[in-house]
């Protein structure tokens, strides 16, 4: 949203150009916030009114301003963004800003410049000629490149609760608790990912082992298969995982299918080199040595597999980016067109993409230990729900809602 | 005695097109121009009235609108700032004829557009101001701060009646005559919130420039073509004087706009 601040002054109460004025903001769609009003006491007494002006797009913005200027209305003059030089590569000039994940605008030459992406913990590079500014990492700043530097001319917009409608993710209080009743959401969970196909939304999936181990990959597989997956975000031991049970029927040796399940300990290893024999998780599906599984079912259907490592991996399997810095380039570019993301069964994945999410990135952040979902949904205020709550039982039921979505409606 | 300033028309003519009523194409007939200006000098002078005449100067043929030279309260002259700079020349002869006459000049930031009496009426104990065609709605804060009374801003939306004193003329008696449709609907609500019994004036009537009145106590002076009008100001007690007025029309023009109040109140408040 763009915004401009203007002041009225003067018999603005009794003439009604101030009701006026913010009549002319809402008919045209944008919006209005009261800054500051003084009321005159007197009746010869002028009265003031600072109005913050939001628009969808810079022009609507100019429009307005220019239409509210008939009314007397004055824009407020506000200071420009102050820059520094990057002194190297790499290296940030002291007292660099730092983003948040929210929307944010700086001012240069009195017109305000959207940030992009909207990415926290970054710096804010500015390209004069482009009249472009760019959340920028560490990796990505070079020498001289224009950094913006202090808190001037910076204007941060927070995601604000709709005023047109409820959904679920505003409703609730962003956190269910393990004792609390979880139905009724996941069924609404279903619904908003119905319309966010219908939409063409893009959803997301990052996923921790404990979806293979607890047995709830066949739900994810029913998800895949029903088009519910664009993308999906793990490290090297959920693609073993995977595989493991694909071949073996195990993962790290236990069988979800039964209570008891002796041997089998070096049957991720075994996974592990099959794949890298083959070449590739694509290769082996093609070959069929890879017949069944979460990851046959995103090749089957075309889900884009983002695999990243870590210090504990084994093998990895081909694919899987070991790199960290190379692994945050891929996942950001991945994640930047997706509008809804499942963090299901994992703690530092889920925190690693919680925090390169654009702030109206609908979040859903599932784990069996609360600490864990507490941080996945602390940076998509408004946006977010956690469920303190075993994976299996929740996909389950959120796949149940999808598949038969008139037992959710007959149950509302 | 109230006191008016008139500007005899010797160089009245349609030479530029500033408004929806000006074409170059309908010049103004001369020997008309004369005898309807006279019509209005000779019926003020028999009124309770002293008419003043400023000297006309060539080439500034509306300078016979003397309604805006400026706004005269008490024994400060507040000039004009024309919007267009055809009018601009006019300022200067008009603020130094009021020095002349002993008149304390106070002028407005010259980047506020402000047409004098013409967009500035009293009614009741408010200035009521127009503005977007030819006054910005700042000019009015300044005009307030002047004069520290309270100065309603009414949005004027029909460019034929592009100055308030076009489409509205207070009334002694507490009401007023006018014609809504030149306000958009925030102008109409307002106006109706400050002033009561208004008399509405017929669109036919309100395109003869009825509401373009001189109002002197019991006694209004208005252009010709306004029968329903008179009738109306008649039953209250009102006497009228209709003028023919067509050749002062041809510029956007009639009884008021030939006419400035000197000044137009004593007092703001």
């Amino acid at each position: 949203m763009f915004s401009e601040t203007v002041e009225l002054r003067g018999h603005i109460i009794d003439s009604l150009i101030l009701p006026k004025v913010l009549d002319q903001i809402l008919t045209r769609g944008a919006g209005f916030k009261i800054a500051e009003i003084k009321i005159g006491q007197k009746r010869a007494d002028q009265s003031f009114a600072r109005i913050e002006v939001t628009a969808e797009t810079s022009e609507a913005l100019d429009e307005l301003v220019l239409r509210l200027r008939q009314h007397g209305a004055e824009t407020v003059e506000r200071a420009d963004i102050q820059l520094a030089k990057a002194p190297e590569d790499g290296v940030f000039p002291h007292d660099f800003y730092v983003t948040t994940n929210q929307q944010t605008f700086v001012r240069f030459d009195g017109k305000e410049i959207e940030v992009r992406p909207a990415m926290m913990d970054s710096a804010v590079a500015l390209d004069r000629k482009k009249r472009a500014a760019r959340a920028v990492k560490f990796f990505d700043v070079n020498e001289g490149d224009e950094i913006v530097v202090g808190h001037q001319g910076i204007r941060v917009v927070p995601v604000q609760r709709s005023t047109s409608h409820t959904d679920i993710f505003q409703f609730i209080n962003t956190m269910v608790d393990a004792d609390e009743p979880k139905s009724a959401v996941i069924r609404e969970l279903g619904q908003e990912l119905r319309r966010a196909r219908e939409e063409n939304g893009k959803i997301a999936i990052v996923g921790g082992p404990a979806i293979v181990r607890t047995g709830a990959g066949e739900h994810l597989v029913r998800l895949i298969e029903m088009g519910y997956v664009d993308r999906l975000f793990a490290g090297n031991a959920f693609a073993v995982y995977d595989v493991e049970r694909a071949l073996f029927g195990t993962s790290l040796g236990k069988n979800p299918d039964r209570a008891f399940a002796g041997g089998g300990h070096e049957n991720h290893m075994r996974a592990i080199n099959i794949i890298r024999a083959c070449g590739g998780i694509a290769v082996a599906v093609q070959k069929k040595i890879l017949t069944r599984g979460i990851l046959h079912a995103c090749v089957e259907h075309k889900v884009d597999i983002v695999l990243t490592g870590s210090i504990r991996d084994e093998g990895p399997i081909p694919g899987v980016t070991t790199d960290v810095f190379e692994a945050q380039k891929i996942m950001r570019k991945k994640l930047a067109d997706v509008t809804h993301v499942l963090l299901l069964g994992t703690v530092q994945h889920s925190m690693a993409v919680a925090s390169m999410l654009a702030p109206t990135v609908k979040t859903v952040c599932v784990d069996i230990d609360s600490a864990a979902v507490e941080r996945g949904v602390e940076h998509q205020p408004l946006q977010s729900i956690g469920l303190v709550t075993d994976v299996e039982p929740f996909l389950r039921e959120l796949v149940e809602c999808i598949a038969k979505p008139e037992n959710a409606s007959r149950e509302k | 005695m109230r006191e008016l300033l008139l500007c005899p028309p010797d160089y009245y003519g349609i030479e530029y097109e500033i408004n929806p009523w000006m074409s170059r194409a309908r010049g103004a007939d001369t020997p008309l121009v004369q005898a309807q200006w006279k019509g209005l000098f000779d019926t003020l002078s028999k009124l309770d009235c002293q008419v003043e005449l400023i000297p006309p100067r060539p080439k500034l043929p509306d300078m016979v609108f003397t309604a805006n030279a400026g706004l005269t309260v008490g024994r400060r002259f507040i000039p004009s700032n024309f919007r267009h700079k055809e009018r601009a020349g006019e300022a200067p002869h008009f603020a130094h004829w009021m020095e002349e006459h002993g008149y304390e000049i106070v002028w407005l930031p010259k980047n506020l557009y402000f047409e004098g009496e013409g967009d500035a009426l009293f009614g009741g104990d408010v200035l009521f101001c127009g503005y977007k065609f030819r006054s910005d709605i700042n000019s009015h804060r300044a005009v307030a701060d002047i004069l520290g009374c309270l100065v309603i801003s009414v949005e004027l939306v029909d460019p034929r009646f592009y100055h308030i004193d076009t489409c509205f003329c207070p009334l002694p008696d507490g009401g007023a005559v006018w014609f809504p449709a030149a306000f958009d609907e925030y102008g109409q609500s307002t106006i109706r919130d400050h002033l009561r019994d208004l008399i509405d004036v017929a669109p036919e009537e309100a395109a003869h420039f009825s509401c373009n009145a001189v109002v002197l106590d019991r006694d209004i002076v208005l252009p010709e073509g306004a029968p329903k009008l008179v009738a109306t100001l008649r039953e209250r007690g009102y006497t009228c004087h209709p003028l023919p007025m067509t050749e002062f029309l041809k510029a956007g023009g009639a009884c008021k706009c030939l006419t400035m109040f000197m000044p137009q109140r004593e007092k703001a408040t």
